[in-house]
Formats: C-alpha cells, sequence, structure tokens
C-alpha cells in the first residue's frame, strides 16, 4: 500500500498541472477569438483577389500562356511544398495532422519519380519532417505570428517563393496547412500556388459578368505583373492566419482536455488517499483494542 | 437594389473598409484618374498611391487613401483591392514626413535594383500621402 506521503505529493503536482493546463486553456481561448476574427477579416480580400486572377485568367485568350507565375512554366518535376506549422506544441494533433498530410503528399510524388523541395513555416513542421525528408527542406521560417499575423511576414515568404520560382528552384507550388473550420475542427488543407487554380476559372456555370471582356489599364500583361506576386502572398497570408486560428483552437481543446483530465485523477488519487488513511486508522485502532483484551 | 448607384467595396489585406452603394467613385487609376458609374463597362486597373473620392448627391462625401492597388469594375460593382488604406483625415502628416524620410534613406542605402525599386515604390507612397492631406487642407481652408 502506497504511503500516505507519496500520494499526499502527488496529489500536489497534479494540483499544479491542472493550474498550468487550464491557464494555457484561457489565453489560447483569448488568442483564438483575436486570431478568429482576423482570419474572417482577412477573407474579402482573398477571395475577391483570387476571383480577379480567376477572370483574368479566363480572360486570356485560347491557346495563348499568361506569365508563368499564373500558367506555370510547362514542367511539372520538382514539387516545393509550403508547410505552415506552428513554433510550439501542446496543441494536440495540429502539427501531426499537417505533417501527416505533407508526408503523404511527398510521398506521392515521390513515388511518381519527382522532385520535392520543402520551405517550412513553422518549427515544429520541421522537427517532424527532419528525419526522413531533412535533406529537402530549403529553409524554416520561425517566429510567425508572435506579435500578431502580419501582411508583412506572409509578403516575406511570398518574395522568397517568387524568387525560389524565378531561379528555376521548383515548377509547382503547394501549400499545405490547417483551415480552420472551428474551434475543435481544423482541416488540413492542400492549395496549389503555382501554376493558378482557381476555382472560379474551371466553374462553368460562372456568371455572365464574370465572363465578360474587361477593359485593361494599363495592359493585360502589366496588370498580371504585378497582381500575381500579391495573390501569392495573399494567399500565404490567410494560410497563415488561418494555421494560427487553428493552433488556438487546437490547443485550447487539448488544454481542456488536459484540464478534464487532471480533475478526474485527482479525484482519483484524492479518494486513494482517504481510503489509505482510513484503513491505517481502522488498523491502529484494531492493534489498540486486541492489545488491550489480550491484557 | 437600386440601379442608380454603384456597389463599391474597399478592401485591404487586413480587413473590409468599405462596402456600400453609392452615386460616383473617382479612383487614381494608373494611367489617370477615373470616375465609376452605374453601368460601367468591364474593366481591371492598376492604381497608383493617391486618393479614392466618393460622391454621393454631386459632392464628396469620403476620401480614402490607397497605398496603390487594384480595381475591378463591373456594370454593377466596383472592388478595390489596396495593400493599405485608410481614411484620408486619419493621416497624420508627421507620419507621411517620416515615411518619406525612411524611404529616402533607403533609397540611398539601396545597393541592388530591387532594392532601389523597393524604396522609390515607398517614396511615391509617401508623396502621395502628403499630397492627400495638403489637398484635403485646402479643401477645408475656404
Amino acid at each position: 500500500m502506497a504511503n500516505l506521503k507519496d500520494l499526499r505529493v502527488r496529489i500536489s503536482s497534479v494540483k499544479s498541472t491542472r493550474k498550468i493546463t487550464s491557464a494555457m486553456k484561457m489565453v489560447a481561448a483569448s488568442k483564438l477569438r483575436r486570431a478568429q476574427s482576423a482570419a474572417e477579416a482577412a477573407r474579402p480580400y482573398a477571395e475577391r483577389m483570387e476571383r480577379m486572377v480567376g477572370s483574368l485568367a479566363a480572360n486570356l485568350p485560347q491557346g495563348v500562356l499568361g506569365p508563368a507565375l499564373l500558367s506555370g512554366n510547362g514542367n511539372d518535376m520538382i514539387h516545393l511544398v509550403v508547410l505552415v506549422t506552428s513554433d510550439r506544441g501542446l496543441c494536440g494533433g495540429f502539427n501531426s495532422y499537417a505533417v501527416r498530410n505533407a508526408k503523404q503528399f511527398i510521398n506521392e510524388k515521390l513515388s511518381a519519380g519527382k522532385e520535392v523541395r520543402i520551405l517550412c513555416v513553422g518549427r515544429k513542421g520541421r522537427d517532424q519532417l527532419k528525419r526522413e525528408f531533412g535533406s529537402f527542406i530549403i529553409d524554416t521560417y520561425e517566429g510567425m505570428g508572435r506579435k500578431g499575423m502580419r501582411y508583412a511576414d506572409a509578403l516575406e515568404v511570398a518574395a522568397r517563393i517568387t524568387k525560389l520560382f524565378e531561379d528555376g528552384q521548383f515548377d509547382v507550388a503547394t501549400l499545405i496547412y490547417n483551415r480552420f473550420k472551428s474551434a475543435i475542427s481544423q482541416v488540413p488543407t492542400r492549395h496549389q500556388m503555382i501554376p493558378f487554380e482557381g476555382e472560379s476559372v474551371t466553374e462553368e456555370a460562372g456568371d455572365m459578368a464574370m465572363r465578360a471582356m474587361y477593359e485593361m489599364e494599363p495592359e493585360e500583361q502589366e496588370i498580371l505583373a504585378k497582381l500575381l506576386p500579391r495573390n501569392l502572398a495573399t494567399q500565404v497570408f490567410r494560410s497563415l492566419l488561418e494555421s494560427f486560428a487553428s493552433e488556438q483552437g487546437a490547443r485550447m481543446t487539448a488544454m481542456d482536455n488536459a484540464t478534464r483530465n487532471a480533475g478526474d485523477m485527482l479525484n482519483a488519487l484524492t479518494l486513494r488517499y482517504n481510503r489509505t488513511r482510513q484503513a491505517n486508522i481502522t488498523k491502529e485502532l484494531i492493534e489498540i483494542i486486541s492489545g488491550a483484551e489480550a491484557l | 437594389m437600386d440601379i442608380n448607384k454603384v456597389q463599391f467595396d474597399l478592401v485591404s489585406p487586413e480587413r473590409l473598409l468599405v462596402s456600400d452603394l453609392y452615386d460616383m467613385v473617382v479612383a487614381p487609376g494608373e494611367e489617370g484618374d477615373f470616375g465609376v458609374l452605374p453601368g460601367h463597362s468591364p474593366l481591371i486597373a492598376n492604381l497608383r498611391p493617391g486618393v479614392i473620392d466618393i460622391y454621393e448627391n454631386g459632392v464628396i462625401s469620403d476620401r480614402l487613401f490607397v497605398a496603390g492597388g487594384f480595381a475591378e469594375v463591373t456594370p454593377e460593382r466596383m472592388t478595390v483591392l489596396a495593400e493599405e488604406a485608410m481614411p484620408v483625415h486619419e493621416i497624420k502628416a508627421a507620419d507621411a514626413e517620416q515615411r518619406l524620410r525612411d524611404g529616402k534613406l533607403a533609397y540611398e542605402e539601396a545597393d541592388t535594383d530591387a532594392a532601389r525599386a523597393e524604396a522609390e515604390a515607398v517614396i511615391a507612397v509617401a508623396e502621395a500621402m502628403l499630397a492627400a492631406v495638403e489637398r484635403l487642407r485646402g479643401a477645408s481652408g475656404h
């Protein structure tokens, strides 16, 4: 039978763990609220940007290839995976989901005989990919969103991607991140950035206005040259915001579970402590009584 | 929907700034300002750093500064995607001057063409901000 002192020590340590997890849950909840509204506020821009690129792409005369950022460089050999994860753990399966999705994607491409390069945003993604695909990792960005996600962060990543593309380091870029669905549900999402793959382009039944010929001011090529890098940055920005909100949601859920588990454990331990104490008292009483009877 | 009004949306990466019906919107296109009335033919245009004027009943009801961006116009609506946008009356002349100084400094320190182009863009935005503030001051002066 465990002695009373050991049990007391364990109870107090579980108690302090519970305090920590419940504090982390509170912090995650308040961050989540902010991150969620930021993600929602950024959606209109991203959606309209996508629509605009889509209508420009649809507007291109048949058979004419747009700039490489829009239509790709015609190859499909080297794939770039941009994996967005968090810098810190203690958020349940959040990072593992995204990493598993990325691994699956990478393995698909490798078995099809393609080459893969990886750009990590967030330390956890790199840590989990390092062992298996360490040689493919080009670089890792850390510390995103420590002081709130800013568009400038996304610009930096997008500029890097554009540069790699222009240097011919890859042909197709895919963004993998956790899309925020609700506080308890995050969906690992793949999004092809280069070449552009908009929903509006493939959608046949788009409204007529979208397919109307647009006037361009200045030339279409010039607009695209300015629009495409920004579209890239916008997509990266959106994924960063979604991922950040998802991270907070996942952490909140994970910490909520941890707090509840700690509570259950505390109850079980307290019960055992009380039983043991009772048994000890009974034992002592029996000893005293039988001692008195023996006289 | 009122056919005599144009739906105008102004969005920046961080949020949706304006979404409402107006009589006319005048935007600073890269090749000259253009006004948008309901029924405008479809147009996609680059915007230079400058001021978007919103007209209600023949007078300017609102002025918004944009640091460049894109405008998409269809007969019913106009959407402006701006990297940065704010009402002109919220611009502080001191901030704009600070940006101008930063831009000029960056231009002098720039050692590549790309960095130089970037600094030039900062300067252009700062100058447009100052011009916008000046114009507002001139308008309210009489």
